[in-house]
């Protein structure tokens, strides 16, 4: 029997992480769409959960399919009129930058996210692969594979 | 991409550049240079972490839309007043806690004992604050609002009807007549720990109760805010 701890302590904790998570793998305005939707889909998830030791990996795993979702619906519907990209950085300044968040986007999204929580949130391998649900070589091996197809992206 | 502006790599919690860095592969050195240069530019460019008040507007929003969904199991909110700071919590049938102070542990309480889907929303108090303030401000002597007794049972729970039913603003009575007026004459001391156990205090009066003789016993908000709450009701205390 566990004793999960009130749901506000977990957005009190980690909401900060998830929507900067969000926004760099998904976009300012997809991540804020998809921070809601984790938010509500945790939260009618929440009473039913067995496990209380990871619960960050938990919130992350839900944050990750509500990004996958969201990429599979807008390839249902895409539009073909070009849209100006999706920003999810603000330094101008720097060279690059902006094509280099572009091939993030376009990483498969178990890249993209170990990418992420690797790189920007400095998770360890242990927590990305609780969130990806794949081992902790498998994480290391997305951050990885990740970083190498950047590297040939943005060199390219 | 510009290697040399690129910044140190940032050494992280177990050390993620040589990590990825020795990993077997047959890239060879400069490859993994070069990812490690896209590492520290993606540090470099991202956004920014959003500033702590964007984050509490994204986080009021979503739980909003979660209480539209009926997902939020007990709303709590924090009440200025002038004995200090109160935690109210309120379930879909109504008022259930009212605590002094703004402690953590309240709220773990909460979720422990009713349902772990706790959520500040004082939206959801609003009612209950206001009147609150009228009661701290003079102008309400009684509270109308639903209460969710499911904190108290059995003898308790009864003892804390019948004082929330019999004890009106700036009345005052004994533990003794309580015990008497719940039909168990003997049990001063049952009805002791009602008191302190009273889940919901001010709004249902355990500070109204006193000891047979006069003096103001003990209080869960302390004695000098039992004194406090009675002398605001108009109470000539004897001590």
């Amino acid at each position: 029997m566990v004793t999960l701890p009130p749901f506000q302590a977990l957005l009190d904790e980690h909401a900060a992480d998830l929507h900067r998570y969000l926004v760099a793998v998904a976009g300012p305005h997809d991540g804020a769409d998809c921070f809601q939707e984790t938010v509500v889909s945790a939260l009618r998830a929440y009473p039913g959960l067995r496990r209380d030791d990871n619960l960050r990996g938990w919130l992350f795993t839900i944050a990750h399919r509500k990004v996958i979702d969201r990429a599979r619906h807008a390839a249902r519907h895409a539009v073909p009129v070009a849209e100006p990209p999706d920003r999810g950085h603000l330094d101008a300044d720097a060279t690059g930058a902006e094509d280099l968040w572009a091939a993030v986007r376009r990483l498969p999204p178990k890249q993209r996210s170990a990418v992420v929580q690797r790189h920007l949130l400095d998770r360890p391998y242990a927590e990305i692969a609780e969130a990806l649900g794949c081992s902790e070589a498998a994480a290391r091996q997305n951050v990885r594979a990740g970083l190498v197809r950047l590297r040939e992206e943005v060199s390219a | 991409m510009t290697d040399d502006r690129l910044p140190p790599v940032p050494t992280t919690n177990d050390g993620a550049a040589a990590d990825d860095g020795t990993a077997a592969t047959d890239d060879g050195v400069t490859a993994v240079d070069g990812e490690r240069a896209v590492a520290a530019a993606l540090r470099r460019t991202a956004a920014p972490p959003a500033p702590p008040a964007d984050v509490s507007r994204l986080v009021a929003d979503a739980v909003a839309r979660a209480d539209a969904l009926d997902l939020v199991d007990v709303a709590y909110a924090v009440t200025d007043s002038p004995i200090g700071p109160l935690t109210v919590a309120t379930t879909e049938v109504g008022l259930v806690r009212v605590a002094f102070g703004t402690e953590e542990g309240v709220v773990d309480e909460l979720a422990a004992a009713l349902s772990p889907r706790v959520l500040f929303l004082p939206d959801r108090l609003d009612d209950v604050r206001r009147q609150l303030d009228e009661y701290f401000a003079g102008r309400r002597h009684a509270f109308d609002v639903r209460l969710d007794r499911r904190l108290s049972r059995g003898y308790r729970r009864r003892v804390l009807e019948a004082l929330t039913a019999g004890v009106g603003y700036g009345e005052t009575a004994t533990y003794k007549d309580l015990a008497v007026a719940t039909g168990n004459p003997g049990a001063v001391r049952a009805v002791g720990t009602a008191m302190a156990t009273n889940p919901i205090p001010i709004v249902v009066p355990c500070h109204r109760i006193l000891r047979t003789g006069g003096s103001l016993g003990n209080y869960g908000g302390g004695p000098e805010t039992k004194a406090w709450l009675l002398r605001h009701e108009g109470v000539r205390l004897l001590f």
